[in-house]
């Protein structure tokens, strides 16, 4: 125990930048006008304004110090299911920050921007090749964004077609939580699909529900098992058999790039994610970008606008793109025109590099790394739904004799200087760590996390309480999580608390 | 080009410890017929060949850099100090996923919690979430609190017609499924005034929304209103240009029991639309109806002090279906902009940013009124952004601007009938008095052709 623990006062690892915060201070300045000074319309002005004060040098260390607390792709493997952390190349942070794309206002007329929505629609239509829709928006902010577009445009369909009964959403049990979230905030009700012996959707649970009041499924294909869905064509027989639409969440389609095609296996709406499958950073928790794709019986309900060619070219002539709004549209899911720069500039540049024989590698390379990956540790850690997997597996986080649960083994892994997986997910799945190693990796590190792993397994035997107590290299240890939501201290400053600064 | 690091020898070795003789052998579960489907597009490129491709596409725009912009109307040409793309570079910070495991992530957590403060600072208000998609989402997210306060039991939402027109758009996408019922900006009603809202607010109405400074610049002490609000048990959001908020009352002073905004013009780059920065702040009292993810502060088992992702239970990732939003990645790298550009002009700068556009655009609309046939839409205060009324239509008058290298401003009527020849002109502190002084002469000019 530290001094300032026995003094009750928890001891500061980096003060925050109000702590930093000396008055008189200044940073980056500003011009004076060059216009004569208009007067201020004094009852409407705010007495303080309490914001830090501090030099450019200061700011900068601060920065520079919380940068170091953490762990990142660019330090080390990052292998948390569902959210494939692959690296970034460095060329998308060059081609995303070009002046031309940096400095255009998304209201410029549509003359002043060609560049923009020249490449806007040429990646509308390689997300349509990649996934085999007939047509895609690039709107949606984020994956979860990309499912509420989907799900409204669902809705809309059966709406449009007079069909106003259909009410249900069926999702597997084994599903992302967004995908029930999503469909909640559209008013429907959720049923979930039980998922059979082998991973799959449980065809008797699905047909049990399949009747006129489907609005349709939302199904993650290869699911958050890592497995591909063996009866997918059944499973879309059945739902497009009782009228419903067939949503795939696109999360995991890392797996599938020159693989299989969602829209050929008959997927009605499927969203991409950007930051998972085309490389666009985390950014440690955004932006992403969830474009949606349909097939062509739903393109007429797709948020506005999208990009279309107004005016064909011909040789001596570009054609002239901009914006349309489709027929039956939803209406717009957010401001402007989706996360052009940090999402669509990026993605851009990644399939571009790729094109369609690198695009297959990726997919092939990360489903070789997973099964590697799974071959090495089947026989260290229970893996409960054992077959060829996907872009990632699911394997228990227990061993046998010992206490330690699948968080132990997380923590512990950062001593060995890895993320961890993915942990407690999917919820059919007990102590679940859920491993997704990406193409991005090579053979000696999947080796050595692999290696550590195991190392684990009998430390788990052995000294079960280097694990209880783990980490311990890392800058800070495990965290008080109950006095966090008990205390709610959610802000260095509140405007009218006078014990803070 | 390829990012995968793996040799052949290296590949057909782990084939080898999976059991199987070829990559292919990997996929028999997809279905044959579907199998391996041949991609129609363009062979890769090299780094090299990439570059130059979008470089290409790049200086196809005109950018603002070219032009010179009098376009607002929700996103602002603003100068961003060179620090903060220094710090978004940091391969720690833009390679990192959102905070799960708090050991190895107090850089990003600690970021964030700054964030907050700093929201809350700027807004007066009690809590911030992490951030939000944009403006328009935050918006349409603070509908989503609302009715989830009253349990659904108040059905309506009242929305000032001055409130962002692409945000009213999304509030309405937003609550196509919840049977709520979006009044008040309705050309019927007069479309500018703030006061014949307050006759549409009753007992079934959940959430009133307001803008400040609002889409015509305007600036307007909401207090009055927000109490008559109050008094039939609505909630009250105002949705805020953060910039104006280092001069003008807060919103929390106001009484607001939601503040939230488009956060772009702290250090974000327009970026033709995105991506932004959602503010989202509320009251403590509101904190677990709100959308998005909290950090909060906490201490580890050696003593020191840290942060986590706190209140997750409200999150779609527990909660499921009964989650308070199905939000799951954010703007967390938008976030850290902000603050380090806050952090880094600082109270002083952020006045003088705010005070220049103040200024500036105080002296466009004297001079622009100046001209015979040319008038400012109203006398209220505001703040950079105002609305001007021309002899001619709008369109005629930004192709004649665009001919002389000026971005014009935004045509009100394409939004608001009774606004055609009206234009919404934003100032800030990237004007210079020369190119405000070009903006007059040509206007001049086109208005007496």
């Amino acid at each position: 125990m530290t001094e300032s623990v026995l003094n009750g006062e928890p001891k500061v690892v980096e003060p925050t930048i109000f702590e930093l915060s000396s008055p008189g201070r200044c940073g980056v300045s500003f011009p004076d006008p060059d216009v004569p000074r208009a007067e201020l319309p004094a009852s409407l002005l705010r007495a303080d304004l309490p914001l830090p004060e501090l030099a450019e040098v200061d700011v900068v260390r601060h920065y520079m110090r919380l940068s170091t607390f953490n762990y990142s792709v660019d330090s080390g493997f990052y292998p948390l299911g569902s959210c494939t952390m692959k690296y970034n190349p460095k060329i998308d942070e060059d081609t995303c920050r070009l002046p031309g794309f940096l400095y255009t206002h998304p209201l410029q007329p549509i003359e002043t921007v060609q560049g923009n929505l020249a490449l806007m629609y040429t990646l509308q239509e390689w997300l349509k090749e990649i996934s085999g829709f007939a047509a895609v928006t690039l709107q949606p902010a984020a994956g979860a964004h990309g499912e509420l577009t989907g799900v409204l445009i669902m809705r809309a369909y059966h709406k449009s077609r007079g069909d106003h009964k259909r009410v249900k959403m069926l999702i597997p049990d084994s599903a992302h939580g967004t995908n029930p979230a999503s469909s909640g905030m559209v008013g429907l009700q959720i049923v979930q699909i039980p998922s059979d012996a082998r991973g799959n959707v449980d065809l008797k649970a699905l047909e049990a529900q399949c009747d006129d009041t489907v609005v349709g499924m939302m199904l993650t294909n290869p699911n958050t098992l890592g497995l591909f869905d063996e009866n997918v064509e059944k499973v879309i027989e059945l739902v497009h058999g009782c009228g419903g639409l067939m949503y795939g969440d696109g999360a995991n389609l890392n797996a599938l790039l020159g693989i299989v095609r969602p829209g050929d296996l008959g997927f009605d709406v499927m969203h991409f994610n950007l930051h998972k499958t085309f490389a666009v950073p985390h950014g440690g928790g955004g932006p992403g970008s969830g474009p949606v794709g349909v097939a062509a019986h739903l393109a007429d309900f797709l948020p506005a606008p999208i990009v279309d060619i107004l005016e064909e070219g011909d040789e001596g002539m570009a054609p002239l793109f901009g914006f349309v709004t489709p027929a039956q549209t939803i209406g717009r899911v957010k401001a402007f025109h989706g996360h052009f720069g940090g999402g669509l500039v990026r993605a851009f540049t990644y399939i571009a590099m790729h094109g369609p024989d690198g695009l297959k590698d990726v997919s092939r390379y990360a489903v070789l790394n997973a099964n590697y990956l799974l071959a090495r540790l089947r026989d260290t850690y229970h893996v409960p739904f054992d077959r060829i997997c996907m872009h990632e597996f699911v394997a228990e986080g227990r061993v046998e004799g010992s206490d330690v649960r699948a968080l132990d083994i997380a923590k512990r892994l950062m001593d060995y200087r890895f993320h961890p997986p993915t942990n407690y997910f999917p919820l059919i799945v007990h102590e679940a760590l859920m491993i997704e190693p990406t193409e991005t990796e090579n053979k000696d590190t999947l080796d050595a996390f692999a290696e550590a792993l195991i190392k684990i397994a009998e430390e788990a035997k052995t000294q079960p309480e280097l694990l209880h107590s783990a980490p311990h290299i890392t800058p800070f240890g495990r965290m008080d999580e109950v006095k966090a939501a008990r205390d709610l201290v959610l802000c260095c400053w509140l405007p009218e608390d006078d014990n803070n600064p | 080009m390829t990012y995968i690091p793996i040799s052949p020898q290296e590949r057909d070795a782990m084939l080898e410890t999976i059991g199987v003789k070829s990559l292919d052998d990997l996929f028999k579960d997809i279905p044959q017929k579907h199998r391996f489907p041949k991609l129609d597009l363009p062979p890769a490129l090299s780094e090299m060949e990439v570059a130059a491709e979008l470089s290409e596409l790049a200086e196809a725009n005109e950018s603002t850099r070219q032009l010179t912009s009098f376009l607002g109307a929700g996103m602002y040409n603003h100068y961003i100090p060179s620090v903060v793309d220094h710090i978004l570079r940091r391969g720690e910070f833009y390679t990192a996923y959102t905070p799960y495991q708090p050991e190895i992530s107090q850089g990003t957590l600690q970021a964030i919690f700054e964030y907050q403060s700093l929201m809350c600072a700027l807004t007066g208000m009690e809590v911030s979430n992490a951030s939000h998609y944009d403006g328009a989402t935050a918006t349409a997210e603070a509908v989503n609190l609302a009715y989830a306060q009253f349990r659904g039991k108040r059905t309506k939402v009242v929305v000032s017609p001055a409130v962002h027109p692409q945000y009213r758009a999304v509030i309405r996408t937003y609550t196509q499924g919840m049977g709520v019922e979006v009044s008040g900006d309705s050309a019927i009603n007069d479309p500018l005034s703030v006061t014949s809202l307050e006759t549409l607010i009753d007992e079934n109405t959940s959430l009133v929304v307001v803008q400040y400074p609002d889409f015509f610049g305007r600036i307007y002490d909401y207090t009055q209103f927000i109490e008559s609000a109050h008094q039939k048990g609505a909630l009250v959001c105002v949705v805020v240009n953060p910039t104006a908020l280092a001069l003008f009352k807060t919103p929390g002073e106001m009484g607001a029991d939601v503040v939230v905004g488009e956060g772009q013009p702290l250090g974000i780059p327009m970026w033709y639309g995105g991506p932004s920065l959602g503010i989202f702040t509320t009251r403590k009292q509101f904190v677990h109806k709100m959308a998005g993810r909290l950090v909060g502060e906490t201490v580890d088992n050696r003593g020191q002090r840290a942060y986590v992702l706190t209140l997750t239970a409200r999150e779609q990732h527990i909660k499921r279906e009964r989650a308070t939003s199905n939000i799951c990645s954010n703007q967390g790298l938008l976030a850290l902009a902000s603050a380090v550009y806050l952090s880094a002009i600082g109270k002083k700068g952020l006045r003088q940013v705010a005070e220049l556009c103040y200024h500036k655009a105080h002296y466009a609309a004297a001079q622009l009124s100046r001209i015979p046939g040319v008038g400012l839409c109203f006398d209220e205060p505001f703040f950079h952004e105002f609305a001007l009324c021309l002899p001619k239509s709008v369109e005629e008058v930004n192709t004649h601007l665009l001919e002389h290298g000026i971005l014009g401003g935004y045509d009100l009527g394409q939004d608001y009938p009774a606004l055609e020849n009206h234009m919404l002109l934003a100032v800030t502190e990237m004007n210079s008095k020369e190119e405000i002084d070009a903006l007059v002469e040509v206007i001049t000019e086109v208005c007496h052709d």
